[in-house]
């Protein structure tokens, strides 16, 4: 017996970037041709999970790039031009990021891939996190993506007979997490308290905006997926996990401190492109995408080293103050199985009332009467993972395995 | 049966649709020149282009033990024949499970829409449901035995899964119905017979009389499905034709 494939081994951290002497590559030589941004395909079949994993986080971390760098422009006269500077290029990193998902998968699938970064990354952030109130948002929000991931999985399964662990590749665990039924809360419950800009650490920083980035541009995918399904609980589950996602962006943008000025908010917008990408470098297994990694390194160490020019120019202050000199330990993409268990035991009865975290039985009257309404025609996410348990080759699997001797072809 | 397919309404897809709009679009296009010269090869030019420089879908796992047929998965690990076996292999088990779901779809919409003489009813589909699973129980003992994990999806059937997205898309559309669903049933069974057809030769190659024999009773079951569902939709097609003949006030 030999191992078909070894699965990605997590690496030793190396000695952090210097985010001050790494210049990288200077605007003017970031150029792209059409072809160069498509050419790159990643399989789906003999690619580890994790190279999926990160080319969907990079694919979110460039269009929070866009979005903030638009709104940014239209609040920001002396902005505008630098902006589109610097937005240009990443509208084409994130062409060349995304159009790395590979055509034969659907986009059901790609969603497995959304929902194991959900996991996956966030179980690393939560583990890294200094602030204790941040990573306590951060499992939190995680126990319930680790729920979408099994009701796409039973959806998955029973719509086309697909074996939801072609794209997990048993890295995360395929089980309810905290019922998404249960997830659905009023607005006001899911605003939580920002970290102090003056105190909070850089990591607290990088890590707010990163897991907004991943939650907004999953919000972005179902609703722009959700559609384009035929079967009515398809429709209606993309519609009910997109309204969770809009909430876990509301609960992951209001950790950042809106008090921090636009350009700082800039500036930490690069350093987490730059972080970002360090960290795909660092564990990434597939040279060709690899290379893709190291190349927008440069790129973003070229954006930041602008931003902290018009920083210095325009605010007079040092980016010192808001960046840190190295780079923290990379995000680990790697299973955090126990970990995730370990919290699904202890925290899955949680929820939450204005910005704090409570058990179920406090939740607040106002989120039981929006749960209740939004609840009341029945619900998807129960109706798709209706007494579903994933097996390995799908449920299915166990119901041929019942059939015995009946196989073989000779019913007739 | 309930609600024809075939209605006569507001379609506004043809040309013929506003006479007045449709002439002036024409006109409109007949007298603009295209801004670069050249056919619609040039889009198969660059998707050759493309092709000569990027990798295949995947590939097929290698065996994970050596139990059972130990002389496939030694082949396998030469790269030999039965590494294209294998491939077809996981491609009939992905098709056969997908068919239970297909089959499934086709048993929600005949609560709905009800059958019609000659059409299928409650029993021949839960019949074929359940050939379909069988032979998804089949293939994957048969990769088993020959060392192959059932559970991988390989390049082939990842392939034939992309071929036939449409059809469980289509099923799962509320606003299809059972006469509608049955031509993407019989897309896949047009394939399944075909592939099963192929299959047979692959194992009769490279040894495996067993399986052969085993597949080729498989066929035989499918070949009696593709038969029924040909039947289903000529009866239901003559029969929404007659009702249209009906509707229209002709003697039938």
């Amino acid at each position: 017996m030999w191992p078909a494939v070894l699965p990605e081994k997590p690496k030793e951290p190396e000695v952090g970037l210097d985010l001050f002497k790494e210049k990288g590559v200077p605007l003017d030589r970031q150029v792209f041709t059409w072809k160069d941004l498509t050419r790159r395909i990643y399989s789906k079949l003999d690619n580890d999970a994790f190279t999926r994993v990160r080319v969907i986080l990079m694919n979110g971390i460039e269009s929070e790039a866009l979005r903030f760098s638009h709104a940014c422009a239209r609040m920001n006269r002396q902005l505008r031009e630098p902006l589109a500077l610097i937005r240009r290029v990443e509208q084409h990193q994130q062409t060349l990021v995304n159009w790395m998902n590979p055509p034969d998968q659907s986009p059901l699938e790609t969603t497995l891939g959304f929902e194991q970064v959900a996991i996956e990354v966030t179980a690393s952030v939560a583990q890294h996190e200094p602030d204790p109130y941040l990573a306590q948002a951060y499992r939190f929000g995680m126990l319930e993506d680790f729920d979408h991931l099994y009701r796409y999985s039973a959806l998955y399964d029973r719509l086309e007979g697909k074996d939801p662990n072609y794209l997990v590749q048993s890295y995360s665990d395929i089980i309810p997490g905290r019922p998404t039924s249960l997830e659905h809360r009023h607005p006001l419950d899911d605003v939580r308290r920002p970290y102090d800009s003056r105190t909070a650490d850089p990591l607290t920083k990088i890590h707010a905006l990163t897991i907004t980035a991943a939650e907004h541009q999953t919000h972005d995918y179902y609703m722009t997926i959700g559609p384009m399904f035929t079967d009515p609980v398809a429709r209606m589950l993309y519609a009910e996990i997109a309204s969770i996602e809009e909430q876990h962006v509301t609960q992951y943008e209001s950790l950042s401190d809106p008090d921090e000025s636009w350009l700082e908010k800039w500036l930490l917008h690069e350093a987490v492109e730059v972080y970002n990408y360090y960290s795909c470098l660092h564990y990434e297994s597939d040279p060709r995408i690899k290379e893709v990694w190291q190349r927008f390194v440069d790129y973003e160490l070229g954006h930041l080293h602008y931003v902290m020019q018009l920083f210095q120019q325009l605010e007079g202050r040092d980016p010192a103050e808001v960046l840190p000199k190295e780079l923290p330990e990379p995000i680990r993409f790697a299973s955090h199985r126990e970990f995730v268990r370990r919290v699904l035991r202890d925290e899955v009865h949680l929820s939450a009332k204005g910005t704090e975290f409570v058990p179920r039985t406090e939740e607040s009257e106002r989120t039981l009467r929006y749960r209740q309404q939004l609840n009341a025609d029945g619900s998807p996410s129960e109706t798709a993972a209706a007494g579903y348990r994933w097996r390995p080759g799908t449920e299915l699997a166990e119901e041929a395995e019942r059939l015995g001797s009946y196989g073989e072809g000779r019913i007739q | 049966m309930e609600r024809k397919a075939s209605g006569l309404g507001m379609n506004r897809t043809g040309i013929q649709t506003s006479p007045v709009n449709s002439k002036k679009a024409i006109e409109g296009a007949e007298q603009s020149q295209p801004s670069s010269p050249g056919d619609a090869s040039a889009i198969w030019k660059a998707r050759q282009a493309f092709a000569r420089e990027q990798e295949g879908l995947g590939s097929v796992p290698p065996p994970g033990t050596l139990k059972g047929m130990a002389k496939t998965a030694v082949d396998m690990l030469k790269g030999g024949r039965s590494t294209v076996f294998i491939d077809k292999l996981g491609q009939r088990a992905g098709f056969e499970r997908t068919g239970v779901r297909l089959y499934e779809s086709a048993l929600s919409k005949l609560d709905v829409y009800g059958t019609w003489d000659g059409g299928p009813s409650r029993e021949q589909l839960e019949k074929i449901r359940l050939d379909e699973l069988s032979h998804f129980a089949l293939v994957k003992r048969s990769i088993e035995k020959l060392g192959g994990d059932p559970t991988a999806l390989t390049p082939a059937a990842d392939l034939q899964a992309n071929l036939s997205e449409g059809v469980p898309k289509v099923l799962a559309d509320p606003r299809v119905n059972l006469l509608q669903s049955l031509d993407g049933l019989l897309t896949a069974e047009l394939v399944d017979n075909a592939s099963w057809e192929l299959l047979i030769e692959l194992a009769r190659e490279l040894g495996h009389n067993e399986l052969a024999e085993d597949f080729q009773r498989a066929l035989d079951v499918e070949q009696e499905h593709l038969s029924l569902v040909r039947n289903w939709i000529a009866a239901g097609v003559k029969l929404e034709a007659r009702l249209g003949q009906e509707a229209a006030g002709a003697p039938v």
